[in-house]
């Protein structure tokens, strides 16, 4: 998929932002494209943009975050290195937003030069499994609330249907009908949808904008032993 | 692609202790913000002025626990929920609605501590939650769910077990449970028979005719012997509780002759230990209390007769663990695997104090 230079992830709280943006920066940066990923989450102190740090690195991907994430310190934000958005022009960037409106906040202060870049998709990130975002109400009050607190509009929407690890193409599928209708609400296009891995060559038949991804349950590992949360 | 899709949504626990609330009809929601908890304030806040409930950020841990006693002395289902450190300040109310006889559900997502602690998972408060919730002879019934299935199913059965024994009903959980997502299904359930809350203040309500007596719902006595018969006669109805609702779930213990005890998030890790025992040739087995008060004792102590060991796992020095040999008479070994201070265990840490445990009783 074709990335602007700027791409901002925000949705609801818990709608998979930081897994899309995550696996959409190691894909530019195994394009070779130079990318910075910014942890920009004020709202959530676990699951975020720092906690892949070592990957990103590992795959070249620069991380943006606060000295705070991932701590004991309980302390909403915003990481001074986000302003090398706009210091660094020759280089493409990624921003993961805290959930709902509150998260949006932390855009706030860029509002003017974000407005003001040329090459910019704010994408409205949802999974419809989840609760107050299952129907287009509901999505379409997340985008106002999202858009009023940031000051910057949405350019499309991601669909990022999932139950987690029992996720099967079928249930993705029967989210089209809403995704379509949001899309026609919203007056967004769907720029991409979300697929685990194992049913990307099932889905990509059907779905020109189906985007393969690993998806990571670091709770869940942690429980079956399979993953190393830093710290655990 | 073909098939039914699934009813299911994807919930962080949090968010399904809160509509396990709105399930058993819980509308009114009183609480104060503390990670790792702070989603079912937040899902609250949403939810409630949806339904026609209240929601409402109280100006402390305190101030909360007392606006649900005054909703339930009102005969309203009413929640508030914390973590530790809050939970600890919410202690004064949790002794008041013992003393008052009122029915609440509180949660607690335990992180760590002492102190202000972290902000990771915990099972550090189970003591606190089994036995020192507050001052005074009380006891509360505690429900551990392990996954976020029983995170909504027990909080909407916390509800009935509430109203039909007129005491706190507390939801013990941790940051793990809390914070992560797993498929739910939320189908409705057939409404428990309860006693009619007779006992409910209603200002002068059907007092015209003079036949209604009034009523009071208090924790103070001026004699002391009323005290005590107040409290004797509760203690009687914890004692009918103990016989009857304790409850538990047994896995692989059939044949095992080491038993892991654990609760909660870590069940779920002892059982993933307990499935790396057997690949290993160790015949373990899993014990999880699902009610912490009452302790399931009698189950556990049948198990003491065919195993040989007990490994006691839990996110503390070591609190549960005095439970276990409580219900085992202290009749065999009992090794604690302990992580804390908001670090989780992995399969392994517990793998491996099973096979210390096999190799104590070899």
């Amino acid at each position: 998929m074709d990335f602007k230079r700027v791409t901002i992830f925000a949705g609801h709280y818990g709608s998979g932002k930081t897994t899309v943006a995550v696996n959409c920066a190691l894909s530019l940066a195994k394009s070779g494209a130079g990318v910075s990923v910014c942890d920009a989450d004020i709202v959530n102190p676990y699951f975020r943009v720092h906690d892949f740090k070592a990957l990103l690195e590992d795959n070249g991907a620069e991380v943006i975050s606060s000295v705070f994430a991932n701590t004991n310190l309980d302390v909403p934000a915003v990481p001074a290195g986000l302003s090398a958005v706009f210091d660094r022009p020759d280089r493409r960037f990624i921003i993961d937003l805290g959930g709902d409106e509150r998260g949006a906040l932390a855009l706030g202060r860029h509002r003017d030069r974000l407005n003001g870049e040329k090459s910019l998709d704010m994408l409205l990130v949802f999974n419809t499994y989840r609760p107050l975002s299952s129907d287009v109400a509901g999505l379409l009050e997340i985008k106002n609330e999202i858009e009023a607190a940031s000051g910057v509009r949405f350019t499309g929407i991601v669909n990022n249907a999932n139950l987690g690890r029992e996720t099967q193409t079928r249930d993705l599928e029967a989210t089209f009908p809403t995704v379509k209708a949001a899309s026609e609400a919203l007056g967004l296009p769907v720029i991409m949808t979300a697929v685990k891995r194992a049913l990307y060559e099932e889905c990509a038949v059907k779905l020109p904008e189906a985007f393969p991804m690993d998806v990571f349950f670091p709770w869940e590992d942690a429980i079956l032993g399979t993953y190393n949360r830093q710290g655990m | 692609m073909k098939g039914e899709a699934r009813v299911k949504v994807l919930m962080k626990g949090n968010e399904a202790v809160a509509e396990g609330a709105i399930a058993a009809g819980c509308r009114f929601y009183f609480g104060y913000p503390i990670t790792p908890q702070s989603e079912i304030a937040a899902h609250m806040s949403k939810r409630m002025p949806r339904i026609g409930g209240v929601f409402l950020q109280a100006e402390s841990e305190i101030a909360a626990i007392n606006m649900v006693i005054g909703a339930s002395a009102a005969g309203k289902r009413a929640m508030t929920s914390s973590s530790s450190p809050g939970v600890a300040l919410k202690s004064e109310g949790l002794s008041y609605l013992a003393g008052c006889d009122l029915p609440a559900v509180v949660v607690n997502i335990q992180r760590g501590g002492p102190g202000l602690g972290g902000i990771q998972p915990s099972q550090a408060d189970y003591h606190q939650a089994t036995r020192g919730a507050g001052h005074g002879d009380f006891h509360m019934l505690v429900l551990a769910p392990s996954g976020i299935q029983e995170m909504f199913d027990l909080t909407r059965e916390a509800f009935d077990l509430a109203d039909k024994y007129r005491m706190t009903c507390m939801i013990l959980s941790d940051g793990v449970l809390g914070q992560m997502m797993e498929p739910l299904d939320m189908s409705e359930k057939p409404a428990a028979e309860l006693p009619p809350k007779d006992w409910v203040l209603t200002g002068t309500e059907n007092h015209a005719d003079g036949k209604n007596k009034r009523r009071i719902i208090n924790s103070l006595y001026l004699e002391p012997t009323e005290l005590e018969f107040h409290n004797i006669e509760r203690y009687k109805k914890y004692a009918q509780i103990a016989a009857s609702e304790a409850r538990f779930e047994n896995y692989k213990t059939e044949d095992a002759e080491i038993v892991v005890a654990a609760y909660g998030a870590t069940a779920r890790i002892a059982k993933s230990a307990v499935n790396l025992a057997r690949e290993n040739g160790v015949k373990a087995g899993l014990f999880r209390p699902i009610t912490l008060w009452p302790f399931p004792k009698s189950a556990l102590k049948a198990l003491a007769g065919s195993a040989r060991a007990f490994v006691t796992a839990e996110m503390s020095m070591g609190q549960m663990t005095d439970d276990v040999d409580l219900a085992i008479e202290c009749s065999r070994p009992n090794i604690l695997c302990s992580r804390t201070g908001g670090v989780v265990h992995t399969p392994e840490d517990i793998w491996g104090k099973i096979g210390e445990a096999a190799k104590l009783v070899d």
